[in-house]
């Protein structure tokens, strides 16, 4: 999807000004701290950062959840243009999660209830969720639920068998089709795929990887594919935001983010990521076909997000930050079409010098 | 360079000869053989990546070096020497030669142990310094060499009171504190996130050079194999089914599952989204109770032909400079070899 093809098409998702907050005993933790993003039909954006940027809290947010003790603060979640930010929790069951937006689970292998078969685990999501049409089928029980619930197993590449086989039966990545099918059920408008593959072996990784491009491709799949692998992004996303301590620090085209080789015959050339953070994260990705006798790492850890340094969040870590970086807020910018980044370096310099 | 000539006996400081592990599983009725005739060596100042899915038995490999569990068959020497039976005078001189990192760095420490318990714990075990004071000179001088210093800092801390990556060195630590010989690290950055892996990666490396320390290096990651790892062997359900120079294995894999590895994993470049990868291999790893005959790769393997059942398992051939491969069709697949 580049950005061309987009004109006059409207976005599936819309999040605006989006703020998650945790409210703990010390203050409140802000997990997610005012984000903006778009999603269009058929595209997979990916979010990506380090663990505690925000990348869950912001995933699961899409599904009007929070976990206690978050709560969504501000900002507006449009989905298919109904606004999901205030929205009661009944509506948010009955009209909302698995119908309209679904999620897999970080570790969703490892959610499925060992008492049960795929079979009754499959059934009673779609008892919770299903509209009224295929709830009578599911409540009928019988052959018309198995039929339906085999063809959404067919989906994802698992015979019809696996039905009647308890989670243990299975191996990591079926129990990851599993999930993934659950989470297609209902058709959906959007899919938030949460770390789906970090658990699992390189081979079955790449299967599952391989899995979510078919179904983007035969079922026009929107997704937010969240992970902190860059590399993964790399093979799934059309688009990136890079979060940093709960904002934003990039978006842009994976042409954006990896750069693109001019000789391959790009449109535009592209020389990668413009944000500090987004290019210390590049370094810092093993890569298997460059000698390399260093990798490069991201000294220190995330900041506190009860307290939050002031200026850009990332400058205690940058090697370019300036006194002005730890005074003022960066504001997004605009570097080239659909590409933004928050940072004055890359604002002032966009030529700077590449990591 | 040294690192892919043949070695010398007086080089060795690990050798593992035909070393099996067979579990009895599902109460009697299933004989899982995790490890199934492995044979390396591993020499002083040498990190050997032992590469492969869950499933392959590296991690049993790495509990067998360590005695976690008792071998079937097969044996290993340490500098020439075996343990001997467990408990006794040779099993624990052994065993202070061998240290190992766990993979995970929540659960391989104590919660109600300070730091400076977890570092004492090993020197009291090994009467090793005749007093306290002694002990805990020796706790902050391997704590200056993984870097967390201020020591003092750290000392009084609970293991949840650190981070990630700042409890995988003081497993490093702990691992150190013996002055072993060979150290297994299992999965040692797997749990940590990305930007820091690297960092701890690169903590191992200047000590292992610093201390001439050998390590036998675990992971299902080629990649840091790659960065980390001299030599790589690569683990498929309980067998090496290549073994070579890290960047022979690598760039000029023979076998088709080592291919298979090396197409699986993800690169950071942009234009691979819309295209589905070529995955050069069948399914998921079968059971480890139900070996197929012939070659075990073949019921996933893209070039399996008649003689890959019908004949006996092939074993591993050497192609020169260390390298070798047990495929019968290395020939007609083609070598990638320039």
């Amino acid at each position: 999807m580049g950005d061309m093809t987009r004109a006059g098409t409207e976005p599936v998702l819309s999040v605006r000004g989006l703020k998650l907050h945790y409210f703990t005993s010390k203050g409140a933790v802000r997990a997610v701290d005012g984000i903006s993003f778009d999603l269009y039909p058929g595209e997979t954006l990916g979010l990506v950062g380090e663990s505690g940027c925000g990348k869950t809290s912001a995933g699961s947010a899409l599904l009007g959840m929070a976990s206690p003790p978050g709560r969504i603060v501000e900002g507006s979640i449009l989905v298919d243009g109904t606004e999901v930010v205030g929205m009661s929790e009944r509506s948010l069951r009955r009209d909302l999660r698995w119908s309209k937006v679904s999620m897999v689970f970080q570790g969703a292998m490892n959610c499925l209830t060992p008492v049960y078969t795929i079979r009754e685990l499959m059934a009673e999501t779609y008892r919770e969720h299903a509209p009224e049409k295929k709830r009578d089928a599911v409540a009928k029980g019988g052959e018309g639920i198995d039929n339906l619930l085999a063809e959404s197993l067919r989906l994802v590449g698992l015979p019809a068998a696996t039905l009647g086989r308890y989670p243990h039966e299975l191996s990591g990545g079926m129990k990851q089709r599993v999930a993934i099918a659950m989470a297609l059920f209902l058709e959906p408008k959007v899919v938030v795929m949460d770390e789906p593959t970090t658990a699992l072996d390189v081979i079955v990784q790449a299967q599952i990887l391989n899995l979510v491009k078919g179904l983007k491709r035969d079922l026009g799949l929107s997704c937010v594919f969240i992970t902190h692998d860059l590399a993964t992004e790399a093979e799934i996303a059309d688009r990136i935001l890079v979060m940093y301590a709960g904002r934003m620090a990039e978006l842009g085209s994976s042409e954006d983010i990896f750069g693109n080789d001019p000789r391959r015959g790009s449109q535009r050339p592209r020389r990668g990521s413009s944000h500090p953070y987004t290019k210390m994260l590049l370094a810092s990705t093993p890569r298997l076909h460059r000698r390399v006798s260093e990798l490069a790492f991201i000294p220190g850890s995330p900041p506190d997000l009860i307290d939050p340094p002031e200026g850009c969040r990332f400058a205690p870590r940058c090697p370019f930050a300036k006194a002005k970086c730890h005074r003022d807020e960066p504001p997004i910018s605009e570097l080239g079409p659909g590409h933004l980044a928050a940072c004055w370096k890359a604002m002032e310099d966009p030529e700077y010098e590449r990591l | 360079m040294s690192v892919f000539s043949p070695p010398e006996p007086a080089d060795i400081i690990l050798e593992v000869r035909d070393l099996r592990k067979e579990f009895i599983a599902r109460r009697g009725r299933a004989r899982v053989r995790a490890v199934d005739g492995v044979s390396f060596a591993l020499r002083r100042g040498e990190i050997l990546g032992l590469v492969g899915e869950s499933g392959s038995g590296k991690t049993t490999i790495g509990k067998l070096i360590m005695r976690l569990v008792e071998p079937s068959s097969g044996s290993i020497e340490v500098a020439g020497f075996e343990p001997g039976p467990r408990g006794g005078g040779a099993d624990i001189a052994y065993r202070r030669r061998v240290q190992m990192i766990f993979q995970d760095p929540y659960a391989s420490m104590n919660p109600h142990f300070r730091i400076k318990d977890v570092l004492e714990e090993p020197l009291l075990i090994h009467h090793i310094g005749k007093t306290r004071e002694e002990r805990l000179a020796m706790v902050a001088r391997v704590m200056e060499k993984v870097k967390m210093t201020p020591v003092a800092d750290f000392l009084d801390r609970h293991p949840h009171m650190l981070s990630g990556g700042q409890r995988q060195r003081i497993a490093t630590a702990r691992a150190l504190i013996l002055r072993p010989s060979v150290i297994v690290a299992d999965e040692p950055v797997s749990m940590i996130d990305l930007s820091t892996r690297a960092e701890i990666l690169h903590l191992l490396k200047t000590i292992q050079e610093e201390m001439e320390l050998s390590f036998i290096y675990i992971t299902h990651d080629i990649s840091t194999a790659r960065y980390f790892a001299d030599r790589i062997a690569v683990m498929y359900l309980g067998r090496i089914v290549e073994i070579g120079g890290r960047d022979e294995v690598i760039d000029h894999p023979f076998h088709p599952y080592t291919r298979a590895l090396i197409a699986a994993v993800c690169e950071p470049e942009a234009g691979r989204a819309g295209t589905l990868r070529e995955l050069q291999v069948r399914g998921e790893i079968p059971s480890a109770s139900d070996i197929p005959s012939g070659c075990r790769f073949r019921t996933r393997c893209m070039y399996a032909a008649e003689e890959c059942s019908a004949l006996p398992e092939p074993g591993l051939e050497d192609i020169g400079g260390g390298h070798s491969h047990a495929c019968r069709r290395w020939k007609e697949i083609g070598a990638t070899r320039a």
